[in-house]
């Protein structure tokens, strides 16, 4: 039996398979379909037959991760599963074990690095730059996440298979945890700053007036007092506010529609603007 | 609207509608989604705008595990095609966005459990080792999602720009759209709020608080915030990996952190 080995352009074809990973997410076992699909080209190489759809049966379990934290898993299963059509010694449950070990670790790291940092960051800067109807706001957060997006896929696809089983114990060490937290500093510091800068919270509403001896007239609003003792302040109390809601569960659409109501009422009475 | 602007606009609805659940490349967010459709329907500016808006909204809308965001892809497309065809103000958008969000976060809640009828099928066709068969399944539940927002898309252009429409927007008073307007400039701390909480770490919030202070009393833009974010981080990671090297070693050196590993 000659030995079974996948190439350059079966890891690419799987690549790009990885870019519709969640495409059939359901509620029984998530991505299990995406991740199935996307060894297809690697399992059609190694199996024929009864051994095929043994291999088809195992990839279609349970799976869930962060998308873009699933290839170096995808890139490991398919050294494995080399290993295994080329006679190794490696049981079905240690294919699945591997990929159940990963998925929570990966997706540790990658919500806070992704969805935590990278894209909020990117969409803010690129929503300010559209308010004032550039398109390069837009063009500015497409093409920098999707840069990075597909630079990870790429290079976790080839890492992981590269790598295999080694992964695992790689990711024992510190560095993961390292990126996580690297990466939520990053994300922490810079959203700091975007409740300060980029909310936008205006209460007019008169306190004083006088004229000054020269003729000047001056103004004391609820807003000024609050700007001279900290600016950004409201919004930072509203942040710590709709944290506890959150973590009471509380859905997070039912608190935006309560603040339009907080909106509304406020300009109606004047002291919004 | 034309015929082709109609076919145009489907078309961007499905590929958001897709996107949606794909979470990829983004093209169901807002700032992509609502200038899309500003181009297809020649108003890309308003497009732009409205788009800017509504992320600021979304910002921290995610699929975390299996949890599920509102659905940024259906309130774009449908507030984008509301807003430029209707002629509506910034406000009436952001009226519609809100609630179809919630809407479309039920009908994806809908595709997914449609889907695990799919995931029934694949096993099957697993059984007889029909890899065609599993692919089918697969590009099946994606194109529920397009199906999804694409239908209401269509619907509301053809719809939209009618007098009976015009009428309904017309009748928000001016004052729910100024208020909603108004909200539509602090409600994204909501979306900051889901971000902090899942990064969960009561002992980074300092960090948080460097920010905050920096923006409160300097003009830092966002690349300065990003630079000091990331002077930060190193030192943070300095730290953490010495408190790990004081454990294993430890009285022994505390210093000497190999700095390639740090900077991955």
């Amino acid at each position: 039996m000659s030995e079974k080995k996948l190439n350059r352009s079966d890891i690419i074809s799987m690549f790009i398979r990885s870019n519709f990973l969640l495409g059939s997410f359901n509620f029984e076992r998530m991505q299990a379909i995406g991740f199935c699909v996307t060894l297809i080209p690697a399992l059609k190489k190694l199996y024929k037959g009864d051994e095929l759809s043994e291999a088809l049966k195992r990839h279609l379990e349970f799976f869930n991760t962060q998308p873009f934290m699933a290839t170096p898993i995808m890139g490991i299963t398919a050294a494995m599963e080399e290993q295994k059509a080329n006679g190794a010694d490696i049981d079905e449950a240690s294919i699945s074990g591997v990929k159940i070990g990963l998925m929570g670790p990966l997706a540790g790291v990658g919500d806070p690095i992704f969805w935590g940092t990278l894209r909020p960051v990117l969409a803010a800067l690129g929503a300010g730059l559209a308010l004032t109807g550039s398109i390069i706001g837009p063009l500015i957060f497409f093409i920098g996440f999707n840069a990075i997006r597909l630079a990870t896929n790429w290079y976790g696809m080839f890492y992981g298979y590269e790598k295999g089983t080694q992964l695992v114990s790689d990711m024992s060490g510190n560095r993961l945890r390292y990126l996580t937290e690297g990466s939520s500093v990053l994300g922490l510091l810079v959203i700091g700053g975007l409740v300060s800068k980029w909310t936008s919270i205006n209460i007019p509403f008169v306190l004083s007036r006088y004229t000054q001896s020269d003729g000047k007239e001056v103004v004391t609003t609820v807003q000024s007092v609050l700007d001279s003792l900290m600016p950004g302040l409201v919004p930072l109390l509203l942040t710590f506010l709709c944290m506890y809601l959150l973590k009471k569960n509380v859905n997070p659409l039912l608190i935006i529609f309560g603040l339009f109501a907080v909106g509304i009422l406020g300009v109606a009475c004047g002291i919004l603007q | 609207m034309s015929t082709l602007q109609l076919i145009l606009l489907v078309v961007v609805a499905a590929v958001a509608g897709m996107a949606s659940v794909l979470d990829e490349a983004q093209f169901h967010r807002p700032l992509i989604a609502c200038t899309l459709v500003g181009l297809v329907l020649g108003d890309i500016q308003t497009g732009i705008i409205l788009g800017g808006t509504l992320e600021m909204l979304a910002l921290g809308w995610m699929n975390v595990g299996a949890a599920m965001a509102p659905d940024a892809a259906l309130a774009s497309v449908i507030s984008a095609i509301l807003v430029i065809v209707g002629k509506q103000s910034i406000g009436a958008g952001i009226a519609v966005a809100v609630p179809i969000a919630a809407a479309g976060q039920v009908l994806t809640i809908f595709v997914r459990t449609i889907t695990v009828f799919f995931q029934h099928l694949a096993d099957k066709y697993a059984e007889t080792g029909n890899t065609r068969g599993i692919e089918m399944c697969h590009f099946l539940g994606l194109s529920l999602q397009g199906i999804r927002v694409a239908v209401p898309a269509a619907i509301v252009g053809i719809l939209a720009g009618t007098d009976a429409v015009n009428a309904a927007l017309a009748a928000i008073p001016p004052v729910i759209t100024r208020g909603l307007q108004v909200s539509g400039g602090f409600i994204v701390v909501v979306g900051y709020a889901m971000v902090m909480n899942m990064m969960n770490s009561k002992s980074l919030l300092p960090f948080f608080f460097i920010g905050f202070l920096l923006a409160a009393f300097t003009n830092f833009n966002l690349i300065g915030f990003g630079a000091v974010g990331v002077i930060a981080a190193i030192f943070h990671i300095k730290s953490i990996a010495n408190e790990g090297k004081a454990a294993t070693a430890g009285a022994y050196g505390v210093d000497d952190v190999d700095d390639s590993e740090l900077m991955m």
